[in-house]
């Protein structure tokens, strides 16, 4: 017997096989840019305090490169350690700074191998009006492609003091990694929605001044954001922090 | 030997689910009190015990006065123990209180002192006056003595905090309850709670004892059940009865470990592992809806250890291998290819060789995911089997391997098995555990930086064992033993969604509170 329930869930399977199946948006110059995102805008100069929730809200974000949209512990692992450009583990970018990733292959998630051309990326300065950074409207606000892409992002945290037992915390959709002033603290796994204070860092210690804190996310397909905070020893946000996006050290 | 044979030869060597370790046997034990690290109870005919731990027992120090079902209370820096003994054929009884400042007899400030009779009854009245039990009222500040045992009524008088004895002999004693004994008060929310034994005792396996709780506004009543009967007219709602193979549960009395972790003690008449003998017993005790709820001490088994706070599950930090191939990878914001299979993995039922798959892909002939049957709900026609530790395991790191938390799928690295270990000790009502990746020794351990991790195989380290207890909304804390280096007990806490850590347990929190699922 064919019931609504049955025919609602036979369209909602349909759709979610074509959205999977969808060609990635391929890149628009007629696009309006990031600034018609409702929830990001270009950075300004100097430094943005940290609210009182503690969330990470200034970052650079190197335009989406092409992945496989796997989002599995060994996809994300393997995704971690691929240098997709000189120095991505330690560069402190300016604002419209171009990257060239050389070309390589790579397996869709149906087998396929999809030849990636040789591509020139650019960092955006962005600050954020919500918790979340919105990488979804970074690149769809420039036509770019959302669904089976990486994206690199940084930022500078500045502590007024040394503080030690403190721990990133982080949120993602899809997966991600993340760094710490170099070190890896955290990731998260799987085809995930972005939760505050997801995963936690084990503690570590922010250096007074400058610490860079920098993710690499993994999307497959749909919304993709992170967030990101600081907790303190007693698991609440430390609000005392700045960012800024230039790296003291890299002068 | 036919292992039914086997079995029934094994089961009287086996503890019972609930009994204590050491010498238990006791009969109307009292409350049990904390005195310089240790524990103590006595029993009817002065029948001491002691522990250093709530878990192990041996017998203690007779007092000098003995005789039925006494009570203990702790004012201020003394001990009042109250005894009753018949005056004469029953109910011609008093209630007789001695004190001293130490209940360890190796201390020199040891010595029990008389203080007197504080209530008696003439075996004409209608009251048997034993079965004392103690409340000093935390709302008043007032101390509290209820008595009684079947003939009549339970009585309460008030005494002096001060001295233990009555506060003023004259005003006749006022009547809470019919046809029960042991009863002992609790106040908790502004409630006071009556708690006393209904059926009989002292008939070894035949004893239907079990233990009721009306409660009221007042101490001195009326206490009415969660039926609206009056104890005066004989209600009261059941807090415990027998169960399996323990028999007549009687006698409670409450101790508040603090930071949300409350145990009673009581005696069964009757533990049949140990032949029939009268146990002391402990259990946690919760409370819901407004009522006292007899808890349970963690139990040898395997679990889902699921944070109260995230809701996700504590789980070994390596790639699960999914129970079925998945129905296909989503375009919406939460929907997608799930974890795949290690290298060289298998989806589960597929012949050896087949190529590995992993969830959310797809699967050769059956589109994205689909069942045999026709259609990506149809499942795979037949019930699949639960992943097979050993297999999966094999891909697993072989050191120390760091824990995580994700949303519970049935994964063997989401499988714990608690089973006590063995003379390491324990806490009021259970040893210490071993929390072991089910079908393995993989065993969760503290670190040096408190932090969890799991080390290949169990050692019996301080670090490897685990207090669990439970609170007293039913979740249960988790502790480890040691923390290399901390000295303040830490407990598992969820610090996200992802990720637990240890951290120092917050009664106001559910950070470090857990449920255990049975699986």
């Amino acid at each position: 017997m064919i019931t609504p329930r049955k025919i609602f869930c036979a369209l909602a399977a349909s759709l979610f096989t074509l959205a999977a199946t969808r060609p990635a948006l391929a890149a628009d110059s007629k696009a309006p840019g990031i600034a018609a995102s409702p929830v990001l805008k270009p950075a300004t100069a100097g430094s943005v305090p940290a609210g009182p929730e503690g969330f990470l809200t200034r970052w650079l974000v190197l335009d989406p490169i092409p992945g496989d949209g796997r989002v599995t512990d060994s996809a994300i692992r393997a995704a971690a350690t691929k240098e997709y450009f000189a120095n991505q583990n330690s560069v402190m970018p300016r604002d419209g700074d171009k990257v060239t990733i050389a070309g390589y292959s790579l397996f869709s998630r149906d087998g396929n191998e999809v030849k990636v051309a040789t591509a020139d990326y650019t960092w955006h300065a962005v600050d954020c009006s919500r918790h979340n950074l919105n990488l979804y409207h970074l690149a769809f606000f420039q036509g770019k492609p959302t669904s089976n892409v990486v994206f690199w992002g940084v930022t500078v945290v500045n502590s007024p003091d040394e503080i030690s037992g403190v721990r990133l915390a982080v949120g993602s959709n899809a997966g991600s990694v993340w760094w710490v002033n170099g070190q890896e603290v955290t990731a998260v796994y799987g085809d995930k929605q972005t939760t505050i204070d997801d995963s936690v860092s084990r503690k570590l210690t922010l250096k007074k001044g400058a610490n860079i804190v920098r993710f690499l996310v993994v999307q497959n397909a749909g919304m993709v954001d992170c967030c990101a905070r600081f907790l303190d020893a007693n698991d609440q946000p430390l609000s005392r922090l700045t960012f800024t996006l230039t790296d003291p050290a890299a002068k | 030997m036919n292992f039914r044979l086997f079995a029934a030869a094994l089961l009287p060597l086996l503890p019972s689910a609930f009994a204590l370790d050491g010498v238990i046997q006791i009969h109307d034990p009292s409350t049990l009190v904390r005195c310089d690290g240790k524990f103590y109870t006595w029993g009817t005919g002065g029948s001491p015990l002691v522990s250093d731990d709530g878990w192990t027992w041996r017998r203690g120090a007779v007092p000098p006065v003995t005789g039925l079902a006494p009570d203990v209370i702790r004012l201020g820096d003394r001990y009042y123990m109250y005894v009753a003994h018949n005056a004469g054929g029953q109910p011609h009884a008093q209630i007789d209180m001695i004190s001293s400042p130490t209940l360890d007899p190796e201390s020199p400030q040891f010595k029990w002192e008389k203080g007197g009779e504080v209530a008696s009854t003439d075996g004409v009245e209608d009251c048997n006056g034993i079965d004392p039990g103690l409340l000093l009222d935390p709302k008043t500040g007032k101390l509290w003595l209820t008595y009684g045992s079947y003939f009549g009524t339970i009585r309460i008088v008030e005494l002096d905090p001060k001295t233990g004895r009555r506060v003023d002999p004259k005003p006749k004693p006022v009547d809470l309850a019919i046809n029960c004994e042991a009863s002992i008060m609790i106040f908790h929310d502004d409630w006071y709670y009556l708690l006393a034994t209904h059926g009989s005792c002292c008939q070894g396996a035949n004893s239907n004892y079990n233990i009721r709780v009306g409660r009221s506004r007042s101490p001195t009543g009326p206490f009415v059940d969660h039926d609206d009967l009056d104890m005066m007219q004989g209600g009261g709602k059941l807090f415990l009865g027998s169960e399996s193979r323990v028999v007549g549960p009687g006698h409670f009395g409450r101790l508040d470990l603090g930071d949300g972790v409350e145990v009673f003690s009581y005696h069964y008449e009757a533990d049949l592992d140990r032949g029939g003998a009268s146990v002391l017993a402990i259990r946690p005790l919760l409370w819901r809806d407004g009522w006292p709820v007899a808890g349970d001490n963690a139990k040898t088994g395997s679990y889902q250890l699921r944070s109260v706070r995230t809701g996700t599950a504590l789980e070994l930090a390596v790639e699960g291998v999914p129970l079925t191939s998945g129905r296909g990878g989503g375009a919406r914001g939460g929907r997608g290819p799930g974890r795949a299979a290690p290298p060289g993995a298998t989806a589960p039922g597929a012949p050896s060789g087949a190529t590995p798959v992993a969830a959310g892909e797809a699967t050769p002939g059956g589109g994205r995911g689909r069942g045999p049957g026709g259609g990506m709900f149809a499942g795979t026609g037949s019930p699949i089997p639960p992943q097979d530790v050993a297999v999966v395991s094999k891909n697993w790191p072989a050191g120390n391997v760091d824990t995580r938390m994700a949303n519970y799928l049935d994964q063997a690295q989401q499988k714990w098995t608690i089973s006590p270990a063995p003379n390491a000790g324990g806490y009021p009502g259970a040893p210490y555990f071993k929390i072991t990746v089910a079908g393995t020794d993989r065993a969760l351990a503290a670190t040096a930086d408190a932090e969890l991790t799991t080390v290949p195989a169990f050692t019996g380290a301080p670090e490897q064992l685990w207090c669990i207890q439970q609170l007293t909304d039913g979740s249960y804390r988790i502790r480890p033993n040691t923390v290399p280096g901390v000295k303040e007990p830490l407990a598992l806490s969820a610090a996200g969604a992802g990720f637990a850590t240890l951290a120092k347990f917050n009664p106001a929190s559910d950070r470090q509170r857990w449920h255990l699922q049975g699986l």
